[in-house]
């Protein structure tokens, strides 16, 4: 099984002020030295059978017309390295 | 014989029950439709009312836009059926892309509850020729994803065609760009706003004011009419 992320994050030129609470908050915690922070989405997706071109068309698909919306809204799709499993003896 | 007007239930929705009184009140039959179906019972215009339709999850709007009802609805808006989103509603709109630009959390943060003074800045949609260009109403806000925001050259557009139909007065509540509170498609049947002219057409209710219910006399009169 293949992991697909999809991050999600606002468009540089909308404002966040999620974000914008986020970095206020930070000094107060004594987390010094960040200027800027910008506060997103991170969707992780398993998909079932082969992780061919036409699986991937689908997700980036899906990503453009739901899990982002691309007025305000930028999106970048990136395959998983599968895990090596381990096998404990 | 009175026009159907349709109001649609989400799971989630609030309003419902408001906006059908208020369409009744303006004289019209509503007609309650659930979002699974797919048919629109016959109605002449749909009302997206207020709430959190599907818990808001993903973005607000975001998941209500693929349901059955709203695939039927956004066929039938292109052709010309009118329909207003209020709140909530207005999202949906924005998500399904009937209405361009998109709504953010307000720029405070906070949920608002308050009475917000706007101006009807056009007369000339399917829900607001009851009202006079530049008229001032007192309605219900009731967000925290009021925040209307497209890019410039939207902006400019809608400016330039004479699409924004309400402008927030004295205070803007939520950092919407330009002051928007609601806008309309070229066409004007389509129309989307923040605030809850449902909320506001009964004296003795709320503040008392009845500054919401041209919305539904505009429409009951213009279906009537055609």
């Amino acid at each position: 099984m293949a992991r697909v992320v999809v991050d999600v994050m606002l468009k540089p030129e909308i404002l966040d002020p999620q974000g914008q609470a986020v970095q206020r908050a930070l000094p107060r915690l004594g987390f010094e030295g960040i200027s800027d922070v910008r506060q997103g989405k991170r969707f992780e997706l398993e998909v079932d059978g082969p992780l061919d071109e036409a699986a991937l068309a689908r997700i980036h698909e899906m990503a453009e017309t739901f899990l982002a919306n691309t007025v305000i809204e930028d999106f970048v799709v990136k395959v998983e390295e599968a895990e090596a499993v381990k096998v404990e003896s | 014989m009175t026009a159907r007007i349709g109001v649609v239930t989400f799971p989630g929705t609030l309003d419902d029950r408001d906006t059908q009184r208020a369409v009744r009140l303006a004289g019209a039959e509503a007609v309650p439709l659930w979002h699974r179906d797919k048919d629109l019972k016959q109605v002449d215009a749909v009302v997206l009312p207020g709430g959190f339709s599907y818990g808001d999850y993903l973005r607000a709007g975001a998941i209500s836009r693929f349901s059955p009802l709203m695939g039927t609805i956004i066929d039938q808006a292109k052709a010309g059926m009118p329909v207003l989103g209020i709140c909530n509603g207005f999202q949906v709109l924005t998500e399904s892309h009937l209405l361009p630009g998109a709504m953010l959390r307000n720029n405070h943060l906070h949920f608002i509850c308050r009475d917000q003074k706007l101006r009807v800045e056009s007369d000339r949609t399917a829900w607001t020729a009851d009202y006079v260009a530049g008229q001032e109403i007192s309605i219900p806000l009731k967000n925290i994803d009021g925040r209307y925001v497209a890019d410039e050259r939207t902006l400019d557009m809608l400016e330039a065609e004479g699409r924004v139909a309400f402008r927030y007065l004295d205070v803007n509540p939520n950092g919407s760009l330009r002051d928007i509170a609601g806008i309309t498609n070229e066409a004007g049947n389509v129309v989307g706003l923040m605030p809850h002219p449902e909320h506001a057409v009964e004296p003795g209710i709320g503040t008392g004011r009845t500054d919401g219910l041209g919305f539904f006399t505009s429409i009951l009169k213009k279906l009537v009419n055609v």
